[in-house]
């Protein structure tokens, strides 16, 4: 439960509720961008996903050293995938 | 992957290690890292066979699943198994003993429990089922209060009446204090954890310098992030010099995410004190909903029976988060107590000491000693 795992941002859904579509790896799914309501996020900025919300803006080289690491992580790391594959929020 | 190789050239992992090696001497230097992300990373790359015989590294409390005590899981299974009630929670919490068995269990059992990627999940359940009443089991430290927070905000907003926290949200600080008062351990310094701090900053980790004395890097996760920390503990103390410094400036900010501190302030109050596993009753440590919420608050809601249930006495856990001993050297570990039927926290989460020591550390321990290297 603890993972970061980076995503990019493809789509804010819904800017007044803080809603936004992230890509993880190729699976896109709505997150809570409530925590960075500072940072003016953009499609295509890179945030740290963690259960189901947006805690950190990136760039692109930790997003890609992150991936990297948390892949390294196995069974844990598609247990993260999978959970978020079926995650549908409020 | 052009970064990823930048960022782990061997060389400059092996210039790191000469220049720790030549600043640690023949001096005897034990850095706790906090946070169970980073233990996983430790051990999962052989790091401390890395390390030159002066610099040891021990394994601190900052695993949420690991210090959450038999007691509260025991709650849950009680909430799980109220009538009506559809229980949620992160996968990582299904297979953490209780006395009377796990959630997995109470879900054989016929209780309604599922697992959640996030809380807002656990929120959208309780909107698809308004004739039922959804708990969510809240865990988690500071890096992960917030999303809980979020979501008891949402949930007014959207006037849902069927849903609430049984909250089990611990900060960090306060073990850390616990840790530096315990006269079972000298450490000359910490490794801070990396997500927490993107929450709290720098700030909050000031009294360690300024009252206890020694040294603290907020460190990332990839393993020249650990190098190039416990480098800059030792850089600190050869220089005379002892302040909280931030290695991990690509995503921390020093002063935190001021939104998410915002939040928290609003849905949660501080508890005036909380049990964690093998540490005993600390002061101050945990967040419970706070009265504004008090609708929202799965222990106001409900009677529960909040019994005190001590450790299982084979289980070491708590001399293994206050890494005052090394995971093998626990009576049960690998032995009774595995991955697949853990006795103690640290052997359920990824990021528990055991768990990460199971997975990865022992391979590396058996190859540095056929090797000849330190283990």
């Amino acid at each position: 439960m603890c993972l970061g795992i980076p995503g990019q941002v493809v789509d804010i859904v819904d800017a007044e509720q803080s809603l936004a579509k992230v890509d993880v790896n190729g699976v896109r799914r709505t997150i809570s961008v409530r925590l960075l309501a500072d940072d003016n996020l953009r499609v295509g900025d890179w945030v740290l996903v963690h259960v189901g919300f947006a805690m950190a803006k990136i760039d692109e080289r930790e997003a890609a050293m992150t991936l990297d690491q948390v892949q390294k992580m196995g069974e844990n790391y598609q247990q993260e995938i999978d959970a978020f594959i079926d995650s549908e929020i409020a | 992957m052009k970064f990823v190789d930048e960022f782990r050239d061997p060389a400059a992992a092996r210039a790191l290690v000469k220049s720790i090696t030549e600043l640690a001497g023949d001096g005897e230097f034990k850095f706790m890292e906090v946070c169970g992300g980073h233990t996983h990373t430790i051990y999962r790359h052989g790091i401390e066979h890395l390390l030159p015989e002066a610099v040891e590294l021990v394994h601190g409390p900052g695993c949420p699943v690991c210090v959450i005590p038999m007691g509260r899981v025991d709650d849950a299974m009680w909430l799980a198994e109220q009538p009506g009630v559809i229980f949620t929670t992160f996968g990582d919490m299904m297979r953490v003993p209780g006395s009377k068995g796990n959630l997995i269990e109470a879900k054989a059992r016929g209780a309604d429990v599922r697992f959640v990627y996030s809380p807002l999940d656990a929120l959208k359940v309780a909107l698809d089922n308004p004739d039922r009443h959804v708990v969510f089991f809240a865990v988690g430290f500071e890096t992960t209060a917030p999303s809980t927070a979020v979501t008891l905000v949402r949930a007014r907003a959207l006037g849902v009446k069927n849903f609430s926290v049984f909250c089990n949200h611990v900060t960090i600080v306060p073990p850390i204090k616990a840790i530096l008062e315990s006269p079972d351990l000298r450490l000359s310094g910490f490794l801070g954890p990396g997500h927490v701090s993107t929450v709290v900053g720098l700030r909050p980790y000031r009294f360690v310098p300024e009252v206890y004395g020694k040294p603290m890097v907020v460190a990332g996760f990839e393993p020249l992030d650990i190098l190039a920390s416990v480098h800059m503990l030792l850089q600190q103390i050869r220089e005379g010099r002892c302040e909280v410094e931030n290695q991990y400036t690509r995503v921390v900010r020093p002063e935190g995410n001021t939104q998410a501190l915002k939040l928290m302030a609003e849905t949660f109050e501080l508890r005036p004190h909380f049990e964690w596993r093998g540490l005993g009753f600390i002061s101050q440590s945990a967040l419970k909903v706070h009265s504004d919420y008090a609708e929202f608050d799965a222990e106001r809601k409900f009677e529960m029976p909040g019994v005190r249930v001590a450790d299982p006495k084979a289980c070491q856990c708590g001399e293994v988060l206050k890494g005052v001993i090394k995971p093998w050297e626990c009576k049960v570990f690998g032995t009774a107590c595995t991955p697949e039927t853990p006795i103690g926290t640290c052997m359920v989460s990824p990021e528990g000491a055991c768990a990460a020591y199971y997975n990865f550390g022992r391979l590396h321990r058996e190859t540095a000693q056929l090797l000849g290297q330190r283990a």
